[in-house]
């Protein structure tokens, strides 16, 4: 084999490596769109997170509000509700975790980590069942907080499941408390 | 067709699967050693750029019927949703809005070659058909496709295109009634031409894989029109014939592209950006670019249901052409006259698109009659009488001798990469030897050139057999160049120029 | 020879077939054609320029508004990159000082609230009866989309010409012309009917419903742009322009990038496709 023989032939595999790899990138490239156009889109990421008014929100009281197309149970909860809930010895519970992405993620399912920081009669609660995805009645079941019709599962003051075949706590969605009169979900 | 090294499984899975489902020997055969004639031009690449802009079109197509809602109180709406709201919506309907446009132009590019190498005459009718087949349902596509966005254009384009059928004489009425399905275009027709809309390019994906069956029966065309008579004329489809139908749809997504990102509304018309409005018309609706040549021919006949049959009998016409030119000579490379006419109909094409642009009134219309008629008389009288008259020039025995300066031994070691090397080494060493700058190449030419030409066999109204070898080698070097011309982009043959 | 030259001329004509088959044809003795003005959207490498934008946003709340919609625009569009680009404050302030219909509450019925960023933007009229009633017996056209909706024809040989420099702009360029193209007199033996204005450039004839909108020091300009019909026309098309094609910057952006890839990609595979021919003599 002679030099030229071989310099021809590593640049031509350099051509058509280097052209491979373009054109496999491209392809990657131009794909993505495709990709992309199945995520939410713009209308639907513009009320991931939502501001809810609360202002007229009285003790005892609940409003549900729908969260990228779930509900989200807002209670301002009573005394007596709020101390049966932090009565409770986290020992007893079936599910020990707080579910609550604003805390911990391995924080204790106590009531201070499931209502709002800073006040403690607000509870959010997502309001779908962690069984198989019905939605609970509100001030119903053995513990007075939510019951869900579908298998019977009971949840406590503080959305706790109690009993029943659920597995875990209610969900707590991410949010804050941006004023008196105001939450923002999401 | 025989490939021209026909698949062979070596290993035990390939033979197990061969027996069974021989799906990687038709891939080979079909798609890799197909043998494809040695001296195609660029003319012949568009068959590729039509299948990427197929593809292209089903995929962006599928991805906005996942945004769209067929509804004629949403569907407007729901465009601006996708320009606006879905993740690179704007990217994919453009896409999809500007893929209409340059799948036409594609398509044109590839029938008027055929019109003018002669691919439709014998044996290629088949083929042929099933491609003016592809025409009509790609056109049908179109037109329902353009009325989903339901702008004023839409609509209207809706309303004008089923009105055609109401010149159906005693049923018109109930006819255009039943394809509405009201009594003006409104929701239920909107939402059947989108379903249609979805159906049709299934069976524009079916029609081609039979048009690909069909060339892959009878073979490529070449600008010669003649037959390959060995392998050594042809060349495996791959690498040779994809390299440069891949690198040709590299150009032409350049040029789509130019538009898609640059210019996206420049093919559209503002007014469909105005929502349907059924008791308003726009002053002045013209149809899609690609639509305009049929459109004029529509409005040039003064009668309602003349000019609707003559729309359709300008395509119609185009299934008899395999009969029509009967000229036993397929190449307008070797029929001077032939190729006059070729590029006469061309311009007349031209013309037809640029009235039909124009409004249907005063010197309008009576240009479009009289390019109207040509272009029937073209079709039924010039060429039927080409036939008789045309002088065509003598045509090469063989390809191979058209390609005079072929050489044999490179074609043969061309199959073969390894062989390929060793050739290499030895045109390098003989050029090391000879000491001076001729290669190898005009060293065989030189060697063919020696050799006699066999002798030139004389077309239908041609001169007697017998010609003497240098006129056949003249002609040989016509191909020559003409396929240089071809390489380079030109749209004229140039085999008519005598140095 | 001769089948050369007609093939240079059939080039020639299917170029020309091509454009004029995208512009409207011009009936006869209608509106005079728009000059083209300067916009710094046009052209591959073309962006909006900000300023301009928020200047327009300026002059469309305080002028058009009161008569126009933007049915397609979101408050929330009014934050999103490759446009007016306000903060997600200045958004919410915005969308606060408009309000919307919403509902219906617990007791069956539809309330006004201030509207939120995710809130399009509020209709000026109940529906286009309404609108119409208003304004002359025409309701004014949404306008969102004008931008892109209206054109006038570019002609010969401008419209060979714009396939290659990307003219996009015939809709702003109307606007701005209508805008700035009011009469205060009709000139002679052209008779306009009570109630509509004389302009020359006007697509649908030249009386036109809507009244000269603009004089000036209508708007007051925060950034010293001097206070003229002229400006707030140019702000309020350019304004217009990124309402019908928001996503223009982004569209640019992708394509020089893919254009350029193209070219790469296809010199080389122009190289790879000579390598292998030339292992075919001819």
């Amino acid at each position: 084999m002679s030099i030229d023989t071989i310099v021809d032939s590593t640049r031509r595999d350099v051509l058509y490596l280097s052209t491979a790899v373009l054109g496999a990138a491209g392809i990657g490239l131009a794909a993505w769109p495709f990709i992309a156009q199945m995520n939410p889109d713009d209308s639907a990421l513009a009320l991931a997170s939502i501001e809810v008014d609360i202002s007229a929100l009285e003790e005892g009281q609940s409003i549900t509000v729908k969260w990228r197309g779930k509900p989200v149970f807002i209670r301002l909860r009573t005394a007596a509700e709020i101390a049966e809930a932090q009565s409770v010895d986290t020992a007893d519970l079936m599910d020990p975790l707080a579910r609550n992405p604003n805390v911990a993620a391995d924080a204790e399912a106590t009531d201070g980590n499931r209502s709002a920081a800073g006040n403690e009669a607000l509870l959010v609660l997502i309001g779908i069942c962690t069984h198989l995805g019905c939605v609970p009645i509100g001030e119903a079941g053995d513990y007075g907080g939510w019951f869900c019709p579908c298998h019977g599962s009971h949840y406590d003051t503080s959305g706790r499941i109690r009993k029943g075949p659920a597995p875990e706590n209610l969900y707590i969605p991410p949010f804050s408390v941006v004023s008196e009169t105001t939450i923002k979900i999401g | 067709m025989l490939g021209q090294t026909p698949y062979q499984p070596k290993t035990w899975i390939g033979r197990w699967l061969e027996k069974r489902l021989p799906v990687i020997s038709l891939v080979v055969d079909q798609f890799v050693s197909f043998p494809t004639p040695k001296t195609l031009n660029y003319w012949w690449t568009f068959g590729m750029v039509l299948s990427v802009m197929l593809i292209i079109q089903l995929i962006t197509g599928i991805v906005l019927a996942m945004h769209y809602t067929p509804h004629a109180s949403m569907a407007f709406d729901s465009i601006e949703h996708i320009m606006r709201d879905v993740q690179y919506g704007w990217l994919i309907r453009y896409m999809h809005a500007n893929g209409a446009s340059f799948f036409f132009l594609a398509l044109f590019i590839h029938m008027f070659r055929c019109l003018y190498y002669g691919s439709y005459k014998a044996p290629r009718e088949v083929l042929w058909w099933f491609g003016v087949l592809i025409l009509l349902t790609m056109m049908t596509t179109g037109f329902t496709g353009y009325v989903l966005p339901w702008g004023q254009m839409s609509y209207w384009a809706a309303t004008v295109i089923t009105n055609l059928f109401s010149a159906i004489p005693e049923y018109g009425d109930e006819i255009v009634i039943w394809l509405l399905g009201g009594y003006s275009v409104d929701n239920p027709t909107l939402v059947r031409f989108y379903s249609l809309h979805y159906l049709l390019p299934m069976i524009i994906a079916a029609l081609v894989a039979i048009h690909v069956w069909a060339l892959h029966v009878v073979g490529s065309n070449n600008p010669t029109g003649i037959e390959p008579k060995s392998l050594d004329e042809t060349v495996p489809f791959t690498p040779y014939a994809t390299m440069k139908d891949i690198f040709v749809v590299a150009v032409f997504l350049l040029l789509f592209a130019w538009f898609l990102f640059f210019q996206p509304n420049y093919l559209g018309h503002p007014d469909n950006y105005i929502p349907a409005d059924p008791l308003k018309t726009p002053p002045h609706i013209v149809p899609e670019w690609y639509f305009l040549p049929f459109y004029a021919i529509l409005r040039a006949v003064p009668d309602k249901l003349g000019g609707v049959v003559a729309m359709f009998a300008s395509i119609l016409v185009l299934f008899l052409l395999p009969w029509l030119d009967w000229s036993r000579v397929r190449s307008g490379t070797f029929r001077p006259l032939f190729r006059l006419f070729f590029w006469i109909l061309v311009a007349d094409c031209i013309l037809l698109g640029w009235l039909g642009a124009k409004p249907a009134e005063g010197i309008y219309v009576e240009i479009a009659q009289f390019a109207t008629i040509y272009y029937f008389a073209h079709f039924l009288l010039v060429l039927p009488l080409l036939g008789l008259f045309d002088r065509p020039k003598r045509l090469p025995e063989s390809i191979t001798a058209a390609v005079a300066t072929l050489d044999e031994k490179k074609a043969a070691a061309a199959e073969q990469a390894a062989l390929e090397r060793v050739m290499r080494a030895q045109d390098a060493e003989d050029r090391a030897k000879a000491g001076d700058t001729a290669t190898a190449e005009e060293t065989a030419k030189a060697d063919d050139a020696a050799k006699p030409e066999p002798a030139a066999e004389a077309p239908a109204a041609g001169e007697p057999p017998g010609a003497e070898p240098a006129a056949a080698t003249e002609d040989a070097s016509d191909v020559q160049r003409e396929k240089a011309a071809g390489e380079r982009g030109s749209a004229a043959g140039a085999p008519d120029k005598k140095d | 020879m001769t089948s050369k030259l007609i093939s240079a001329a059939t080039c020639a004509a299917l170029a020309l077939v091509l454009t004029t088959a995208t512009t409207p044809a011009k009936a006869a003795g209608e509106s005079l054609k728009p000059p083209s003005q300067y916009w710094s959207f046009s052209g591959p490498f073309g962006r909006y320029d900000q300023a301009q934008l928020r200047r327009g946003f300026q002059v469309f709340r305080e002028v058009c508004a009161s008569c126009h919609g933007l049915k397609y625009i979101a408050f929330r569009n009014l934050g999103e990159p490759g446009g007016l680009e306000f903060t997600e404050d200045e958004v919410k302030a915005i969308a606060a000082e408009y309000t919307v219909q919403d509902g219906p509450n617990a007791d069956g019925e539809m309330f006004e609230r201030p509207a939120k960023p995710a809130d399009r933007w509020p209709p000026p009229f109940e529906n286009d009866v309404v609108g119409a009633l208003a304004n002359n017996g025409v309701a004014p056209p949404d306008a969102s989309l004008l931008a892109k909706a209206r054109a006038a024809e570019r002609g010969f040989p401008s419209f060979v010409i714009d396939m290659f420099t990307t003219h996009q702009e015939a809709g702003v360029d109307y606007i701005y012309a209508l805008l700035t193209g009011y009469e205060d007199e009709p000139p002679e033996g052209v008779e306009i009917a009570d109630g509509l204005s004389y302009n020359p450039y006007f697509l649908g004839g030249n009386a036109i419903a809507m009244v000269p909108p603009l004089f000036d020091e209508a708007v007051e300009y925060e950034d010293g742009t001097a206070p003229t019909i002229d400006n707030y026309a140019r702000d309020v098309a350019a304004f217009m322009m990124w309402a019908a094609e928001p996503k223009l910057e982004q569209r640019k952006f992708i394509g020089v990038w893919a254009f350029l890839y193209l070219a790469i990609l296809g010199a080389l595979l122009y190289l790879i496709k000579k390598k292998i021919w030339r292992r075919v003599g001819h």
